[in-house]
């Protein structure tokens, strides 16, 4: 009998369900340090990862749990950290070391209310700029914003198989309404879940360079006390991960790489779900719980004879260019729904007419209703 | 010319001896004394993995042929809980200076002594910052000058000892890099024992603290640790400072206590035996 | 003074170690160490320059004991001791 995948039909909470989805992906280590509204995820984590034979560990502070993952994950195990914005932002740092040291690991933001301490037990989306930019320097990474409960569990598997294979640090940008809501979760069977793994290198410890890249730009990973004797370093370095700190050359290489071999890929990572927009002559766009409003606002629009659509993002990064343009060419007005001021609005903005776009923002405790993203709807619809 | 090669050559990474210090550092002497420690334990070096933080001691782990990473600033111990606590069965050594474990990365050191995790912490400390041009640093004397201090350190630094032993290592101990032997000795000790293990090396700087601190030469910081170390083994830490009559030296602690890996893993064992006993995936209601 | 220690048997036969000292010129950036702390003095600075400016050590009387001092001490790898046993 499995301990990690307990197939069955449960009514569980956000936060659970991403834990559960973590386990299930192989995740066996976690450390964090409890933030409202993540301290769920943690708390989970403490029950379960013991009963799979992980590791769950309660860190000082968020730069200690982001620098924990990441020496877990070069130990070779799956690793995993929770938050929200505070913890989100004292993790920029490590994000960026993951980033460097192309170490695979899965950062959970459960959005709140900011900037700064804000409303700790209300929900946002104000960071998702941030889960791109955070971090110093320039680099790619992969997001993930689930809209429902069930979304917690498939979305989190899904940011350990990408972060495995483009050994990258992924993120599941959830917010505090998805991570508290209790809905219907569907844990599959074993075999119905697919799971990717770090490539592992083929060549002897004397001929591996722990930073040259294969044809598909990544690097097979050593993990320690495999006898490579490997060096990794968050300085610029070369194939064999020595400091390279003076040649621009190396700086270009190896900076480039980082950013393509995630951009190369972009059209296997990037997930949209497409509602109802193929003679659309609205569409809205909205992802986390503001799409669960949307949805049920462009139902009702089609009820009343209005050509509205969704476009859902499953993944905020990479942006889904390609996917807006080819709507916005074909629709009248895009609505953008954000609980922020305005910044996947601006990405948006970037691939499609700006006269064409209205952007709805909310701030506080509920998303926009179906009944305020309806009336742009109309208001577009002419 | 000679193509003999030094003894310790095998223990380097090919390619990157000599090492970037400056002349009369004392990180080549800590770099030394614990390839030799290693050598002398015959230590199977695919089972060890050196940390280091950021600073001029923070190179270290390119030179050592092992597994080895270099962190954030102030984070190697922190990044070498996550690996001691998922491969208990490799030893954890964190080599770094005195700001980046104890300004920065202060916080991770007093936590993970608290946990008592089986690691070694060798602190460089040289007084400064050494890599970024002498600034002043915790453990910078009173009165001292630095970059940063240019009319006289006004603050008091860290008794990193006592520190270390009121934060709950097992073992506690200060040399200075004249003292290679006993250094060494403690090395092979602090590798050995189970718990969080930590030794203070006292490492001239001579081009930038040695310089502004009238030791301007590399043997002037070497006669300042020969004149005025005493060694005073098992002394109370608190009493076991740095002032300008004295630089005292030696082991202050050698105890015992659970370890925490064992402790999690004793947890682990125990919760999977019930499950397995009453037949079930798990006891945690979703 | 009295000596601080009697021998309680007859004094053993002497095991004097050959001693080479092997000093990898090019290493060496000239801190002093091994000159200065040579408890023998048997290390001094040459003339020439090395490589990186430095005058590296050589050696000078024939007092070396094998101690190992000059190799522990240094900080560069650039010097070291090659033993070969010999009883006298």
């Amino acid at each position: 009998m499995r301990r990690d995948i307990i197939t069955g039909i449960y009514f569980a909470l956000g936060d659970v369900a991403c834990a559960e989805g973590a386990i299930a992906a192989g995740c066996r280590f976690f450390a964090g340090y409890p933030i409202t509204p993540a301290t769920e995820v943690a708390e989970h984590m403490a029950r379960r990862l013991p009963e799979v034979g992980g590791v769950y560990l309660q860190m000082e502070d968020e730069i200690a749990s982001m620098a924990a993952v990441i020496g877990a994950s070069y130990s070779g195990v799956k690793s995993m950290t929770s938050t929200s914005g505070p913890g989100f932002s004292l993790m920029q740092e490590n994000i960026g070391l993951a980033v460097m040291t192309e170490t695979p690991c899965v950062i959970v933001n459960v959005m709140r209310g900011g900037p700064s301490t804000g409303q700790p037990t209300k929900t946002g989306q104000q960071d998702v700029m941030q889960a791109k930019w955070g971090s110093h320097g320039d680099y790619e990474i992969i997001a993930f914003a689930p809209s429902s409960v069930q979304e917690m569990f498939d979305l989190t598997i899904q940011a350990f198989n990408v972060s495995e294979e483009f050994r990258c640090p992924s993120f599941i940008m959830a917010d505090e309404i998805v991570g508290h809501l209790r809905e219907r979760l569907n844990i599959p069977k074993p075999e119905d879940i697919h799971l990717a793994e770090r490539k592992k290198p083929k060549q002897l410890p004397q001929s591996y360079a722990p930073f040259k890249p294969d044809q598909d730009l990544i690097p097979p990973m050593a993990c320690f006390g495999e006898g490579y004797r490997f060096y990794a370093t968050g300085l610029t370095h070369d194939e064999t991960g020595h400091p390279q700190t003076d040649s621009a050359e190396e700086q270009t290489k190896l900076v480039q790489r980082l950013c393509d071999k995630i951009r190369r890929n972009r059209d296997r990572i990037v997930r949209v779900e497409r509602i109802m927009l193929d003679d659309a002559k609205v569409c809205v766009i909205a992802y986390g719980s503001v799409a669960r409003s949307a949805l049920a606002a462009v139902n009702r629009a089609r009820k009343q004879g209005l050509k509205a659509g969704l476009l859902r993002l499953i993944t905020l990064w990479p942006f889904a260019e390609k996917e807006i343009e080819e709507v916005a060419d074909e629709v009248d007005g895009i609505i953008v729904a954000e609980m922020n001021c305005g910044q996947i609005v601006r990405e948006v903005e970037r691939r499609a007419d700006h006269r064409k776009i209205t952007f709805l923002s909310r701030l506080g405790e509920d998303p926009h209703t179906p009944e305020e993203i309806l009336a742009h709807i109309r208001r577009v619809s002419g | 010319m000679t193509l003999e090669a030094h003894p310790l050559e095998e223990f380097t990474r090919k390619g990157m001896i000599p090492h970037i210090w400056c002349n009369g550092c004392g990180d080549g002497i800590i770099l030394s004394e614990f390839l030799r420690a290693l050598s002398e334990l015959k230590y199977d070096m695919n089972k060890i993995v050196i940390v280091s933080g950021i600073g001029c001691i923070g190179r270290i782990s390119g030179y050592i042929n092992a597994d080895a990473f270099h962190t954030t600033h102030g984070r190697p111990i922190a990044f070498a809980v996550g690996v001691k606590a998922t491969r208990p069965d490799l030893k954890v050594v964190v080599i770094s200076g005195d700001g980046d474990l104890f300004s920065i990365g202060g916080n991770h050191f007093i936590h993970a002594a608290r946990r008592n995790i089986d690691m070694t912490v060798i602190c460089s400390n040289n007084f400064n910052y050494g890599m970024t041009g002498g600034q002043s640093g915790p453990t910078s004397p009173l009165e001292a000058y630095t970059t940063t201090t240019p009319y006289g350190n006004i603050e008091h630094p860290f008794n990193l000892v006592h520190l270390a032993a009121g934060s709950g290592a097992v073992y506690v101990a200060r040399w200075t890099t004249i003292h290679v032997r006993l250094l060494r000795e403690s090395m092979k000790k602090a590798l050995k024992k189970r718990g969080f293990t930590f030794i203070e090396v006292l490492s001239p700087c001579p081009e930038q603290y040695g310089r502004r601190n009238r030791m301007p030469k590399p043997m002037d910081s070497m006669v300042w640790f020969r004149e005025k170390s005493v060694i005073r083994h098992r002394i109370n830490p608190l009493e076991a400072e740095i002032t300008p009559n004295e630089i005292v030296v030696g082991e202050f602690v050698d105890t015992e206590k659970p370890e925490f890996t064992d402790l999690l893993q004793q947890q682990v064992r125990s919760i999977q035996m019930k499950l397995e006993k009453e037949g079930k995936s798990t006891n945690v209601p979703l | 003074m009295s000596p601080p220690r009697i021998p309680l048997s007859p004094a053993q036969k002497l095991k004097i170690a050959e001693v080479e000292i092997v000093v990898i010129n090019d290493r060496c950036k000239g801190c002093g160490f091994c000159i200065e702390l040579c408890p023998k003095h048997v290390l001094d600075y040459e003339t020439r320059l090395n490589i990186r400016g430095a005058h590296p050590p050589h050696v000078k009387t024939e007092e070396c004991v094998g101690c190992g001092i000059c190799e522990e001490i240094c900080p560069e790898m650039a010097i070291f001791m090659k033993i070969k046993e010999r009883e006298k």
